[in-house]
């Protein structure tokens, strides 16, 4: 019996060392990209890489301002059109869970976060690329807004949802309209929740580049014309990086700093926030 | 909020309708057929999806297969061993921050430095050295999907009840065979859902796996050809032939493509999250 | 002015088919303490939350039958209006978590939209929570958010809320059985002092408070009002025997 206990023990030992390996194995490949990238990166980020548009085939210098105003630009229409839609589903969907809309858009939500982005950068490809002719950055921005649709609804139900029913209660017996106990009081006490949904979908987005590949296109000019082509950060990448130029190849590396430096900033900004702003209930 | 929630509705079924539409006029001429035709010619106007089901399928499983044992060696850890404190809140972020990289710098990494890798990999294995191709394309999506199960799986674990795991240990279990016979089974259902979510992640990857994969539309002769040789999934043959498309058969076709590819990876979803639901609700 | 503040005709309450409150038919005077008892599930929860208005919140809760309030019917008033006149504190404190004491005391026309100048307000404020006995304990830290409070002083912060909007009746749901022994009797000790003001109606499961807060005692038994009376009378001797079984501890 008590060899066997040993033996069990050993047993349990081995089976927590390989768990740990494994476990912490993941974090090497993880460590080894961001430092290869931040060492790729760095080297040609500067304020003339930040300023600039893209040089011609042959030219060195250059750089990806055409790509940073165009992400900005589309990123922000994005959010313009998803948050208030996603917002006032999510809104919907904790407050009247038992529906049949409820359960079929939920379904919907469900569904939509699984669509591959390619299949949506075609999809918008036919609703606005092709009645308007051409490429077109706001054309990228309905792709991506689609996009962060799920995330925002989801996060903004589950956020709802774990607040008490008192809440709405005392609000409603003070004799304020139910529209207003939403405003003021529901959304509010969720703020932290729902911010942090908004801005996890947004650190999503702005990496997303198969969306855009048809949509948004992009373009070696530096354009603010919403009905027109806009080069935009992965977007950007993936043509340089994938083309035969050392040059194309450097500035590839620093837009990829760049944007892993957003992504990187806005995922601990989100944690931040939540922390601080979280209501105690 | 109503209206929006209608619009919900109107964008999925809008997004499904114009597949359809659009890929009507393959569907007629090509018939059932297309998914096992095994030829992808544009130029002569044969194709066939057999080659990117194939793609596609590889690379997902392989990177399944792959990323399975890590994604749950995450979950035990963080959901059993070490589920509080610093160190385990470092991993947990680690992990998340892996799902935070967008896949376009994977791609971008994985072409300038761990094709070259695989290449010199190949060449002492005896392979093709082309250092592109399926298997590359399937490693770096195993470290993407990793997260996928994960963190599921840390939820699920952490919701074992301890009573089940006391009366265990109160036999004299110890703790590898209560993760073994009291936890695993407990939260059985559940890692397959969250092994099923990955696999949706893996099936809808575009941009990683196009720029690693090679762009090849043929179909290999031998299993081993197929891994470590150039291929194309899906995904990347729409997003490599899509603007390229010239002609309505042409087109009709990627958006077939694009159908199934829709079609799979939703139906898969969907069965993760409803696992997972039941899981929840028990 | 009538001595009758609240009256209910025939009135009827249900969950979808579900009849829980029986052809209910009370009088309620102005400055009464009104205690409102019964076993679990006897509806006298259900018949409260009909005054206000509330009962219909919930999916598939509907009601026959007339509630007055000042001799008009509050079915045939606007609910929101309804809501605003009649005061309620519940079984476990809710203050709103986003707002400090101060907010949550103007809470009703914060949320309301009601303008209010920042002299009158400080008025209310204090006016409010010292009739709530409140206003010593947190008059230096009413910029802090309310859930800080122990208990039983978020009770009296929402007594002191409900009080802000000047309501002629305050409804109580059960508003000590989430409180300790010490807070419980701070806040019967509020009633003796409130019903100066206001009139008061209290669902209470505690028959003792009932005896020693009410002038006059409603006992609910499955969904009926079976007696009505002066609350010594109605404990020392009560006219149903069903009455009878229920304060003797026969079922509670």
């Amino acid at each position: 019996m008590e060899a066997r206990i040993g033996f069990r023990n050993t047993k349990s030992v081995i089976f927590k060392g390989i768990i740990v390996f494994f476990a912490f194995l993941i974090t090497l490949p993880l460590i080894i990209i961001l430092l290869y990238i931040i060492k790729q990166g760095v080297m040609n980020v500067n304020w003339h890489f930040l300023t600039h548009v893209p040089a011609p085939v042959g030219e060195t210098g250059g750089g990806i301002a055409n790509a940073l105003v165009g992400s900005f630009i589309m990123v922000l229409m994005a959010a313009i059109i998803a948050i208030p839609v996603g917002m006032a589903a999510g809104i919907y969907l904790s407050e009247n869970p038992k529906t049949k809309l409820a359960y079929y858009s939920g379904l919907c939500v469900d569904i939509l976060q699984g669509v591959p982005s390619i299949v949506v950068g075609i999809v918008v490809y036919f609703w606005i690329v092709k009645p308007l002719g051409t490429f077109s950055a706001i054309s990228g921005s309905i792709a991506l807004a689609i996009m962060m649709l799920p995330i925002v609804i989801r996060s903004t139900e589950q956020t709802l949802r774990l607040l008490p029913a008192s809440l709405k209660e005392a609000a409603l017996s003070l004799g304020v309209p139910y529209h207003r106990v939403i405003l003021k009081v529901i959304v509010p006490c969720g703020f932290a929740g729902i911010l942090s949904g908004i801005m996890l979908s947004i650190a999503r987005i702005i990496g997303e580049t198969a969306p855009l590949l048809f949509t948004a296109f992009g373009s070696p000019f530096l354009s603010t014309k919403i009905t027109q082509p806009m080069e935009s950060l992965p977007h950007l990448i993936y043509t340089y990086a994938t083309s035969p130029y050392d040059d194309w190849h450097n500035l590839a590396w620093g837009a990829s700093f760049i944007l892993l430096m957003f992504v990187l900033i806005l995922n601990i900004v989100t944690k931040v926030i939540t922390r601080k702003w979280k209501v105690q209930l | 909020m109503i209206a929006m929630s209608v619009l919900l509705v109107l964008i999925i079924l809008g997004v499904l309708a114009t597949l359809i539409v659009e890929s009507m006029p393959s569907i007629k001429s090509l018939g059932i057929g297309f998914l096992w035709g095994k030829v992808w010619d544009p130029v002569s106007n044969v194709y066939g999806a057999y080659p990117f089901l194939v793609g596609t399928l590889l690379t997902s499983f392989i990177a399944l297969i792959i990323s399975i044992p890590f994604s749950y060696a995450i979950a035990i850890y963080l959901g059993e061993y070490n589920p509080k404190g610093w160190l385990s809140d470092l991993l947990k972020n680690t992990v998340e921050l892996i799902a935070a990289v967008p896949s376009i710098i994977y791609g971008f990494w994985g072409l300038f430095v761990l094709v070259p890798i695989i290449r010199t990999f190949e060449m002492k294995i005896g392979v093709a050295p082309y250092g592109i191709g399926v298997f590359t394309s399937s490693l770096i999506l195993a470290v993407m999907i990793i997260p996928y199960a994960a963190s599921l799986g840390i939820t699920l674990i952490r919701m074992v009840p301890s009573p089940l795991k006391e009366g265990a240990y109160a036999l004299g279990a110890t703790r590898f065979e209560v993760i073994r016979s009291v936890i695993m089974p407990y939260t059985r259902s559940g890692l397959f859902a969250g092994v099923l979510l990955s696999l949706g992640r893996a099936l809808g990857e575009t941009m990683a796996v196009t720029m690693l994969i090679g762009n090849t539309s043929a179909v290999a002769n031998t299993l081993k050809d197929a891994i470590f040789g150039p291929g194309n999934t899906m995904a990347s043959v729409i997003a490599n032939e899509f603007t390229e498309a010239d002609h309505t058969q042409y087109l009709s076709a990627l958006i077939e493509l694009g159908l199934v590819l829709f079609f799979v990876t939703v139906v898969i979803n969907l069965i993760g999250k409803r696992i997972i639901t039941r899981f929840t609700n028990d | 002015m009538e001595s009758t503040i609240v009256k209910a005709e025939n009135y009827n309450s249900y969950f979808g088919d579900n009849h829980v409150v029986k052809d209910v038919n009370i009088s309620i005077n102005r400055n009464e303490v009104i205690a409102v008892m019964g076993p679990s599930g006897c509806g006298k929860t259900t018949f409260l939350r009909g005054i206000n208005r509330m009962h219909e919140l919930i999916p598939n809760a509907t009601s026959k039958g007339k509630i007055l309030l000042d001799g008009e019917n509050v079915y045939d008033m606007n609910a929101i209006y309804v809501r605003a006149k009649i005061g309620m504190v519940f079984q476990r404190p809710n203050p709103f978590p986003n707002l400090s004491i101060y907010e949550n005391v103007v809470a009703g026309y914060l949320l309301n939209g009601i303008k209010v100048s920042k002299a009158d307000r400080d008025v209310i404020v204090e006016k409010s929570l010292t009739s709530a006995a409140l206003w010593k304990e947190v008059k230096d830290s009413l910029h802090k958010k309310g859930t800080f409070l122990s208990g039983g002083q978020q009770q009296r912060l929402c007594i002191a809320r409900a009080i802000a909007m000047e309501p002629e009746l305050i409804l109580f749901d059960e508003p000590t059985s989430a409180l300790d022994p010490i807070s419980t009797s701070s806040v019967e000790q509020l009633f003796h002092e409130l019903k100066e003001k206001y009139t008061l109606i209290i669902v209470t499961h505690n028959m003792q408070q009932a005896a020693r807060v009410s002038d006059r005692t409603a006992f609910f038994y499955m969904g009926e009002l079976v007696e009505f009376d002066d609350t010594k009378q109605m404990f020392t001797n009560p006219a149903d025997q069903r009455t009878q079984n229920y304060i003797t501890g026969r079922f509670s």
